[in-house]
């Protein structure tokens, strides 16, 4: 039997999929923007100018995708595993969290403060996806419901931290303060940014890239990625072959808790919120990387355009306003593209499976 | 559904005048085929109300087909059914269940997570009432000694009570004709023997019908009053009960055709078994005392103990369900052991731990490929090397060009079909499968090979290639365990056969000295 020529057309009918959905999805945003009283043209036009022509804009839109794609390659990581983690907004959170630990408390800081502050960082989110490692494999608890739970214990937590003076709220001299932040990183903490053509592009973009290349090679061509892979396709075959559940499966869940860490300390460390951790710092980057690497289908490589698109998004979006667009008709317009996004591998995957169940019911 | 009931009415106007009532079931000619196979070969059936029907026969011998025929889930390709002495035809199970024709299922078809009764009333279209179901499953409860609680959870009952909520189910809808599938392979001798009191209260005090399929001897003999008896898709004897004995069914349900086949195979095995002796004489493989226990599944290895010397084939017979499944996946470190012990040449290994089965030397060609035998969709390369990896990483990175170079020597080698060996698992056929699985688990060099029903769904060359395979492994020195239930297969490999039943080992037999007659009592258990 030969299998090229079916991959050949299902390739191009998957395109044409893609093609079809998107084109959907903007002609519904179209309508709603000028159902709602807006001008789609304009709303076209005030998006692009806030994602890339106006001055500074571009290199805001490379801020905003560089954390998503870090947050995007771990999530792939735990999916290769068969493992769905969902809490990334409380693991880059709690992240965040950790790093400023050292980052705002020891001063005047240095670049080995930010290496261990983003290694703290990256182990705080580890530690916090490693509960739902403990609850699924000592009780069973679903990792998709644990990790999703502990978002909203993340937001508690750090909270917390930025009430109390020997934690992480910010002491200012004479005045009782009232907005629960940390204090700012120490300047010879934070992390370099590069100025290009007017635009501040931080070090975490050439970071992010370089980890989602550097797990994009893991995965395919370590043996360790082989074991997951194995793992996340026939837990009883990897098993008999000698990968465990436990251990594996473990480790998988830790590593994308770190990644997620890992993106809120360089947020931290680069100037995310005036360089203060907070409890809503997080700023959807979790969600937005989740979903990232549900529309990349866990793919880092994928998942830089796709962290990109989702980038330019969120910061054209902050300039719809100003173009008469409710900024709430804003995170539907997202919410269409996501689902447009979706449809055509979900009906490809579909139509596979029947394939292969025909096959097998026909051979039986 | 008007048919049906329509025919009920002829039937009974009919009744009426004739002074003795045609049988419940009549079944004349019934041809089903699945390709080249015919499931079912012209089968005659016939079962009179107020009887226990026995439908004796082997694996693949053709009874479920028959079964589900009966209950609208296939249709024949030939033949017809009378329902009393009416003809009738069962297009669909709806049609079954008007026609007053139930089946309490092999395998439990009940949602755990819900009580008895949510379970018994499941399908229910009607209107729920609560309090009216739960007294109506306590109701048959009592009548019929099926003792249950109706508020328990099915997740917290055994395996004999969850039967007995099957049966409740089944008999909810009081149907006439009663179908039970194998309903002892799960249920301790004591559940059994209750069922078998429950079935003959059934028959006697209400006149309906039931038809126990079955392949233990014991419990056709003590339960039924006729036995019908299936080989190969066949009716090939129908007995009265109390006319009858186990040697005479146990001939009948296995056949005498086998025991043309086994001399001349067996010889190539033998001396390649004399040629090793000597060189090695402690056995590659030992399981002493193993036994598995579940909740859920209650005892399913029971103090088993075998070995297996270098070079020598040993057949595992056995009705399935006997705990081969198990005793494969102990060997493929899958399931631990709760006592007992595996040792490959004198060393124990850790059961249960991932992996530790494989390093050690023992290669699993596993019963279900899919379920622990290859990874679908990865592809052919990356299956031949899944236990192995070592083998072809350089610290830590996957060689991909060796990857390539040695599936492809294994494919050229076993003779796998495949595109390329880039295609991913999925679309090769299943005998190509079985021969990537088996091409995997003899190149790491084992001294141990599990092969469990090996040659099943595949066609008639694949299943001569995989025995000569399997000769050819045990004459390099390999100890070969072959689990399967084609009792042909296991006389024409084996040097020494052993039966398995209830998780245990009940009999020895050497190749030369193989009596059918004992061997088919003690898969019954009979001996």
């Amino acid at each position: 039997m030969s299998t090229t020529p079916t991959a050949k057309r299902d390739r191009v009918e998957l395109i044409a999929l893609y093609v079809v959905s998107i084109v959907a999805a903007f002609v519904i945003a179209a309508i709603l923007v000028n159902t709602s009283g807006g001008s789609w043209s304009k709303a076209v036009e005030a998006m692009i100018n806030g994602a890339f022509k106006n001055p500074g804009r571009w290199g805001e839109t490379l801020r905003r995708a560089a954390p998503l794609l870090i947050v995007a390659a771990g999530s792939a990581i735990a999916a290769k595993a068969g493992i769905i983690n969902i809490g990334q907004e409380g693991q880059v959170l709690i992240g965040a969290t950790g790093a400023a630990f050292i980052m705002t408390k020891i001063h005047p800081g240095s670049p080995l403060m930010l290496i261990l502050g983003v290694l703290l960082g990256m182990l705080a989110g580890a530690a916090w996806a490693g509960i739902s490692a403990l609850l699924y494999y000592w009780r069973r608890v679903p990792v998709v419901l644990s990790t999703l739970l502990l978002v909203y214990l993340s937001s508690q937590i750090t909270g917390y931290t930025m009430t109390r003076k020997f934690l992480l709220l910010e002491v200012i001299e004479g005045s009782p303060t009232k907005i629960q932040n940390s204090a700012k990183t120490a300047v010879n903490s934070r992390l370099g940014i590069m100025h290009i053509f007017g635009n501040n592009v931080p070090l975490t973009v050439p970071i992010a890239i370089i980890f989602a290349v550097g797990v994009a090679y893991m995965l395919a061509h370590s043996v360790w990625g082989f074991r997951l892979k194995m793992l996340g396709l026939n837990p009883r075959t990897a098993q008999r072959a000698g990968v465990s559940h436990v251990r594996f499966g473990t480790m998988a869940l830790l590593t994308s808790g770190a990644a997620a860490g890992l993106a809120g300390s360089l947020m931290l460390a680069t100037g995310e919120s005036n360089y203060r951790a907070s409890s809503g710092f997080a700023a959807s980057v979790g969600w937005d990387g989740l979903l990232v690497a549900l529309v990349a289908r866990n793919n880092p490589y994928a998942s830089i355009p796709v962290a990109l698109a989702f980038a330019s998004l969120h910061t054209g979006s902050n300039f719809l306003a100003a173009a008469g667009v409710e900024s709430v008709l804003v995170d539907v317009i997202r919410g269409l593209l996501v689902l447009a996004l979706f449809i055509p591998p979900a009906v490809s995957e579909l139509r596979k499976k029947r394939r292969v169940l025909a096959l097998m019911t026909e051979r039986a | 559904m008007a048919d049906p009931v329509s025919d009920h009415s002829i039937e009974n106007h009919k009744g009426g005048g004739t002074s003795v009532p045609p049988p419940a079931v009549v079944v004349r000619g019934i041809v089903k085929r699945y390709g080249a196979l015919a499931a079912c070969d012209g089968v005659d059936l016939t079962m009179r109300a107020g009887e226990i029907h026995g439908v004796l026969g082997q694996n693949g011998a053709g009874k479920s087909t028959l079964m589900k025929i009966l209950i609208g889930l296939v249709t024949p390709d030939e033949g017809s059914i009378a329902i009393n002495g009416q003809d009738v035809r069962i297009g669909s199970p709806q049609i079954a269940s008007d026609l007053g024709i139930g089946m309490v299922h092999q395998h439990f078809s009940l949602v755990d997570g819900l009580s008895v009764w949510e379970n018994v009333v499941l399908g229910e279209k009607s209107h729920l009432d609560r309090s009216a179901a739960r007294a109506r499953v306590a109701e048959i409860g009592e009548r019929y000694g099926l003792d249950v609680d109706p508020d328990a959870r099915v997740s917290s009952l055994t395996a004999g009570q969850r039967q007995r909520v099957e049966i409740i189910k089944c008999l909810r809808r009081d149907p006439k004709i009663l179908i039970f599938d194998e309903p002892t392979s799960v249920l301790t001798p004591e559940e059994s023997s209750h069922l078998f009191g429950v079935l003959r209260n059934v028959v006697k005090t209400e006149g309906r019908t039931v038809a126990l399929v079955s392949h233990k001897l014991e419990e056709v003999l003590r339960a039924t009053d006729d036995i019908t008896i299936m080989r190969d898709g066949k009716v090939v004897a129908f007995m009265r009960t109390n006319e009858t004995d186990r040697h005479a069914l146990a001939e009948a349900m296995v056949g005498r055709t086998v025991d043309l086949r086994g001399g001349k195979a067996r010889q190539s095995s033998d001396s390649a078994l004399i040629a090793t002796e000597h060189a090695e004489p402690t056995p590659v493989l030992e399981v002493v005392n193993a036994s598995v226990q579940t909740k859920a599944a209650g005892v399913q290895l029971a103090n088993l103990s075998l070995s297996v010397m270098p070079g020598e084939i040993v057949g595992i017979a056995g009705v399935e369900g006997n705990g081969q499944r198990v005793l494969a996946d102990v060997l493929s470190s899958l399931t631990a052991l709760n006592s007992g012990s595996v040792k490959v040449k004198g060393r124990d290994i850790a059961t249960g731990r991932p992996g530790a089965m494989s390093k050690s030397g023992i290669g699993v060609i596993p019963e279900d490929r899919h379920d622990s035998g290859c990874v679908l969709d990865m592809s052919v390369a990356e299956n031949l090397v899944l236990a192995d990896q070592e083998s072809v990483a350089q610290r830590g990175f996957l060689d991909r060009k060796k990857i390539t170079e040695q599936a492809e020597d294994l494919v050229k080698q076993f003779g796998v079909s495949c595109s390329s060996v880039d295609a991913p698992m999925w679309t090769l056929s299943g005998g190509n499968q079985q021969r990537v699985v088996l091409a995997r688990e003899l190149s790491t060099g084992p001294s141990v090979l599990v092969a469990a029903q090996p040659t099943r769904g595949l066609d008639v060359g694949a299943i001569e290639y995989m025995g000569e395979r399997i000769k050819q492994a045990a004459a390099d020195g390999v100890g070969v365990l072959l689990i399967s239930s084609e009792i042909e297969e296991l006389i024409e490999l084996s040097d020494r056969i052993l039966v398995m039943y209830r998780g245990a080992i009940v009999g020895e037999m050497k190749a030369g000295e193989i009596d059918m007659h004992r061997l088919g009592m003690m898969m019954g258990g009979a001996a």
